[in-house]
């Protein structure tokens, strides 16, 4: 954007520092959260936008100390209420770059109500949901993304209840930027994460996070080596889904559903293959229901959609035609004649 | 409007009328009351307006819960309630007859559409079979009924319109009127010309404007003619200091005095608020004004809405968040959290009957408790109460200005009854408004000295309110606990509970910059009335009335609840009895007692309706007498 490339001339040159705040991370050793801060604050000095501009927000959590660590404005607020407390910063000033840090919990139980309004409305936010399936903060209960089944201090015969689907969530609300990402996957999370806040609406990345104390290796399907290159599909735009260890593996539409298969087998070639298109919102449907282990894990960019307004700039729009309207009028608005009314009268 | 038959009619002058309009929800009782008391105040008349709604929007016609009441108080006097004495009455319908005919003084006059009081519609408000009211000996003894078919006559005089009968139907509330504003003898060219507004100019429809002046004037012609009144009325204007005048309600002052205080203190407003019963209109209000920068939100729900208010002020605007009773408790949360950043934010609780919906329409002030005491922990938070519709206006900016000086959550409780309820307001030159003085601080700020975010105006303790968007003065907020000097996070026992005293310190400075207690009548005497909140009207009426009778009674009206005025306790012991009416249990009674251990009296009645004046005036007197 032009905007930007003028701004970026008088840009300090910043460095992952400037980020960061003189408050020691108080995170357990080992802990993905780690990574995901050290991605963001790299991530950050080639932004193009001024230190000053930026604002963290989170809710409660572990993650959620997360603004606490940067040497941005923040705001560390109350349980699953980060969203809200964005939308209002973003309201009163959107020339600010706000980006909300949240945990499976704080995003998807309690405040899974300003998760789903907040992606509707398109607010111009980026959302990291750094998704451990597991409440660490607490000590180790179940979560909405925990599996059923799941052994925990509240379930202990296993948890009774259905895990939700973070991105069909993002799909169902017309969330106009979904991603996918690995703690681990520093280069992954790079461009993510800028293509993420340079996004004009709500962005929202699913980082899947270990917690090695309450839920370590829920992720390590996906994240280790050995496996991840069967279970994940890594998404390029233009590109067709191949994945698999000796990269032989691809996914076809089957009778409009997603099918796995071997390309040389059966006479597939690649040219078979679906091929990615980060605009599509029917492919993106699909990518949410792509789960292990019947499928590989869709990561990248699921789905980019920059043509819709957002909730921040269609507010100012209206506040800018009302304004204009007035002038039209008759000049500034006047409190007074607000003030008095059009049926007022006159005691003498 | 003059004819010879009309000055037939004897005239009475009399002091002040109260009128009440009653029907169905959907016979547009509020429209017919709301222009009557236009009429009036372009009259000059002082006046005050109470609209009595049921919850549901269109109950099943014709039953008691679907009643839909407006009742207008006109006066040559200076008045301060709609009244509870009802001297005359239009009931569209016998559900509407038979909930409101209790109110009615004996000897009031009663009108009645006598077309609406069938055998089927007298069964569905309850009557037993074969019994109609208008036929009652006793009825007919106590009040001056007034049978007019107005069904019938509305569809007569409107026959050669060419329009239906549903759209003829809906004129009867202007036939009604027209009676009305001939016994009153009130001008009908107000009406007329919001009639040709409403209907020909902004909804296109010159016809349905055209029928209901027709039923208007019909009306008018039938008071005049047909001979049923045995007097007309006249309530003079009142006199009032010179000014310019309108009519304003609670929410509509509200809203005013929001936007005024955003332009004193050059500020945007967000407003972000859930749709809540009788808080809705503010929030209808300002989203009319966007060209003052005015940004409202509809939240997803009560948290998002304080939540993204606090959101708005970190980043600099002032933030409002605006609900009711129920939305008050869930915001609880919130509130702690505003606290705990020190943030500005107005929150607006228009209170309601209750607890849970209860009766969501009606007015009470039980709230009092919940704002003082309704949070989790330690957190006190200033309380403003606006005392009538236009004080609104004074305490809405009120409200704003204690927020902003003392970096912290400000409630305000006004209620049903004064939100919706209507008086003739004295325009403020805004001129004379003093601006809100708002501080950012830059860099430039802290040249010598590191700048700490939690460091405190030695005065105020108010911190400052460094914006995002600001560089070198990048800082987080956070609910965790702060240490006192750099507001880092803090688990330092000592410093917590340093921290505790501080924000409370806080709350209590605000007491020196609020006006002291007024007392209406002597500084001392046997009992003080205390009141706070809508209750004023209805107080200072009775108290006066209590006082001609030769009585040694003052009252005093608290508009600030948290803190109180720093002389609240000096005005409360020049007193031998305090006597605290309340809609609610006893709720500053009970603050009272415990701040200043002063015995009080209550009276408390909770009804969902305003304090009747002549009950006021029995209990002051019995508490005077024994």
């Amino acid at each position: 954007m032009s905007v930007t490339d003028t701004k970026s001339t008088e840009l300090p040159i910043y460095s992952a520092k400037d980020f960061t705040s003189d408050q020691d991370v108080r995170w357990c050793p080992g802990c993905g959260d780690y990574a995901v801060l050290s991605a963001v604050r790299k991530a950050l000095p080639s932004m193009g936008k001024k230190k000053e501009d930026f604002v963290f927000v989170s809710g409660i959590g572990c993650s959620s100390r997360f603004p606490y660590y940067m040497a941005t404005y923040g705001v560390h607020s109350i349980h699953g209420r980060g969203l809200a407390v964005a939308t209002g910063v973003k309201c009163a000033n959107p020339e600010l770059e706000v980006c909300v840090v949240a945990g499976d919990g704080d995003l998807l139980s309690i405040g899974g109500n300003h998760t789903i309004h907040t992606m509707r409305r398109n607010v111009d936010l980026t959302i990291l949901l750094l998704n451990n399936k597991i409440y660490g903060l607490t000590k180790g209960q179940y979560s909405p993304t925990s599996e059923t089944g799941k052994i925990s201090p509240t379930s202990p015969a296993g948890s009774i209840d259905y895990p939700i689907n973070p991105i069909a969530v993002a799909v169902a609300t017309g969330c106009t930027f979904i991603a996918r990402s690995l703690d681990v996957d520093m280069k992954g999370l790079d461009t993510i994460f800028k293509r993420a806040m340079a996004h004009r609406g709500t962005s929202f990345v699913e980082v899947y996070q270990d917690c090695n104390i309450f839920n370590h290796k829920a992720w390590f399907y996906a994240s280790q080596k050995e496996t991840m290159y069967e279970t994940t599909v890594k998404l390029e735009h233009g590109k067709p889904l191949v994945f698999g260890n000796d990269r032989d593996k691809g996914i076809i539409f089957n009778c409009g559903s997603p099918k796995v298969v071997t390309i040389g087998e059966d006479g597939i070639t690649e040219s078979d293959l679906i091929v990615h298109d980060e605009t599509d919102r029917f492919l993106a449907n699909m990518y949410a229901q792509m789960a292990h282990p019947e499928f590989p894990e869709p990561m990248g960019i699921l789905y980019a959609d920059p043509s819709k307004p957002t909730y921040d700039q269609l507010l100012y729009q209206q506040l800018d035609d009302a304004k204009k309207d007035a002038k039209k009028k008759g000049g500034r608005p006047d409190l007074q004649s607000l003030v008095t009314g059009n049926e007022s009268w006159e005691v003498r | 409007m003059t004819s010879d038959q009309a000055s037939e009619t004897p005239e009475t002058t009399l002091d002040s009328v109260v009128i009440r309009f009653c029907g169905d929800s959907g016979d547009g009782m509020q429209l017919t009351g709301g222009q009557f008391a236009d009429t009036s105040a372009l009259f000059g008349n002082d006046f005050a307006t109470f609209p009595d709604f049921p919850a549901e929007i269109r109950a099943p016609k014709g039953t008691t819960f679907g009643v839909s009441g407006f009742q207008v108080h006109f006066s040559s006097e200076h008045i301060y309630t709609p009244g509870d004495r009802v001297n005359a009455m239009v009931a569209m319908n016998p559900a509407g007859f038979k909930v409101n005919i209790g109110d009615v003084e004996p000897g009031g006059i009663v009108i009645v559409n006598e077309d609406e009081f069938t055998k089927g519609n007298l069964a569905k408000c309850g009557y037993i079979d074969g019994y109609n009211p208008l036929d009652d000996e006793e009825i007919n003894n106590k009040y001056h009924l007034v049978r007019v078919p107005m069904s019938r006559l509305t569809k007569e005089s409107l026959a050669d319109s060419g329009m239906g009968a549903k759209d003829i139907n809906r004129c009867r509330n202007m036939f009604a009127l027209g009676i009305v504003y001939w016994l009153y003898e009130r001008p009908i060219e107000q009406t007329k010309a919001y009639l040709t507004e409403k209907f020909a100019q902004k909804k296109g429809l010159p016809e349905v404007a055209k029928i209901n002046i027709r039923a208007l004037e019909a009306g008018y012609y039938f008071g005049e003619t047909a001979e049923v009144f045995p007097a007309r009325y006249r309530v003079p204007p009142a006199k009032q200091e010179k000014g310019t005048y309108r009519q304003i309600s609670g929410n509509e002052a509200t809203v005013l005095g929001l936007v005024t205080a955003a332009q004193k203190a050059d500020k945007s407003i967000v407003y972000a608020s859930y749709p809540i019963t009788p808080a809705s209109s503010v929030m209808h209000g300002l989203a009319h004004l966007k060209r003052f920068g005015i940004k409202t939100i509809q939240s997803e729900d009560e948290i998002a809405a304080i939540c993204t208010a606090i959101g708005a002020s970190f980043a600099g605007d002032l933030a409002v968040t605006g609900t009711s009773g129920p939305g008050l408790a869930l915001k609880g949360e919130a509130m702690g959290l505003a606290l705990m950043l020190e943030l500005p934010l107005v929150i607006v609780n228009v209170q309601r009957a209750g607890p849970a919906t209860g009766l969501p329409t009606k007015t009470e002030q039980a709230d009092l408790l919940q704002a003082m005491y309704g949070r989790h922990c330690e957190s006190p938070l200033i309380i403003v109460a606006p005392r009538s519709p236009s004080d609104c206006f004074n305490m809405a900016i009120e409200a704003v200005r204690l927020a902003v000086e003392f970096m912290t959550p400000v409630i305000y409780l006004s209620d049903g009854y004064i939100a919706n309820g209507a008086e003739p307001w004295k325009v403020p030159n805004v001129g004379d408004i003093p601006d809100i003085d708002v501080v950012h601080p830059t860099q430039e700020d802290f040249a010598e000295h590191e700048f700490l975010p939690y460091a405190r105006n030695p005065e105020t303790l108010a911190r400052p309110w460094a914006i995002p968007g600001t560089p070198g003065l990048e800082h987080r907020v956070g609910s965790l606990e702060k240490d006192a000097e750099t507001g880092n996070v803090s688990y330092d026992a000592d410093n917590h509970d340093m921290m505790v005293r501080l924000r409370a310190e806080k709350v209590e400075r605000a007491a020196q910059s609020i006006p002291l207690l007024e007392v209406d009548g002597d500084p001392s005497g046997d009992v003080l009335v205390l009141g706070w909140g809508g209750t004023y009207g209805s107080i200072t009426t009775a108290v006066h009335q209590v006082r001609a009778n030769g009585h040694a009674v003052s009252s005093a009206h608290l508009q600030y609840l948290n803190p109180f005025p720093s002389n609240t306790e000096e005005v409360l012991r020049s007193f031998k009895k305090i006597v605290i009416p309340e809609i609610n249990l006893g709720q500053l009674s009970m603050l009272i007692r415990s701040k200043f251990l002063i015995e009080t009296i209550g009276i408390n009645i909770v009804k969902g309706q305003p304090f009747r004046v002549d009950t006021l005036v029995e209990r002051i007197t019995e508490v005077l007498e024994q």
